[in-house]
């Protein structure tokens, strides 16, 4: 009952920021929805019993993307968007494309909706132990080629940011 | 009790929203947070299916779905400065040209 309740309420909340951030003007607005539906996410993660991603989606995305991203709004004086030409042309050919993608995702969701299984709270929790094992054991290969993607990434970033001479 | 199937439809419906933000919004920096609306509703799947299958797996990916978010966050807003610095516009429909 409690599960149900809080599942519909950070539901509502999530929904509501998304479409909070496809309906603001402002960049700084959408970037605030977006920390509100990434809060929000990470108690859904806390109900699905994944506490480790909860509190990682807290820390490295609420936390260190958006600050970037809003960092980034601030210091290009980002405003209120303008509508030009193309995105008239984008209106008529983005509500079909949109509409045509709602309606494959219901096509699959009720065809493939006799999965029976019920999500019960505290079902599947485990220990962060569990987690770090897998990472280090299984996909330790990944994890460090991860390593270097992100290497990569912050070079790549300091190259394209920096001031020509 | 709630079936794991809300969980997908949160899923799918997020994903739409970031889908629609991304058509029609025409700031450079909006689009890109739709881009990270998307990989959101992604990990909430995954997540989800890890819980029905009883499998930790479904966690690592969503680590590593945040890594390169993270990756793909910072490169792009780079490139998202350098334009702003030669066009001194954010908006997508006047960033047209390959050579200024």
């Amino acid at each position: 009952m409690i599960h149900q309740a809080l599942f519909f309420i950070f539901a509502a909340i999530c929904v509501a920021g998304a479409l909070n951030l496809l309906l603001q003007k402002h960049p700084i607005s959408s970037a605030l929805s977006l920390i509100v539906v990434m809060g929000s996410l990470a108690l859904l993660y806390l109900l699905l019993g994944a506490q480790f991603v909860a509190a990682i989606q807290i820390i490295v995305y609420a936390g260190a993307i958006m600050v970037l991203f809003v960092f980034v709004i601030m210091l290009l004086n980002a405003g209120i968007e303008e509508h030009t030409e193309g995105s008239r042309i984008a209106v008529y050919f983005g509500v079909p494309a949109v509409a045509a993608l709602v309606g494959m995702v219901l096509y699959v969701l009720l065809k493939t909706s006799h999965i029976e299984y019920q999500v019960q709270l505290g079902g599947f929790v485990k220990p962060t132990r569990d987690v770090a094992m897998l990472l280090f054991r299984e996909y330790l290969l990944p994890f460090e080629v991860t390593s270097v993607l992100i290497l990569i990434a912050i070079m790549g970033a300091v190259v394209l940011a920096r001031r020509e001479p | 009790m709630v079936p794991v199937t809300y969980y997908l439809v949160l899923s799918a419906i997020l994903f739409t929203i970031g889908v629609a933000a991304f058509i029609f919004k025409r700031n450079i920096i909006t689009i890109f947070m739709s881009i990270e609306l998307m990989l959101n509703a992604v990990n909430l799947s995954f997540v989800a299916f890890a819980n029905m299958h009883h499998n930790l797996d479904g966690h690592i990916f969503v680590f590593f779905v945040m890594v390169v978010a993270a990756a793909e966050a910072a490169v792009g807003l780079a490139i998202i400065i350098s334009v702003f610095r030669t066009r001194e516009t954010l908006n997508v429909d006047r960033v047209n040209l390959l050579k200024l």
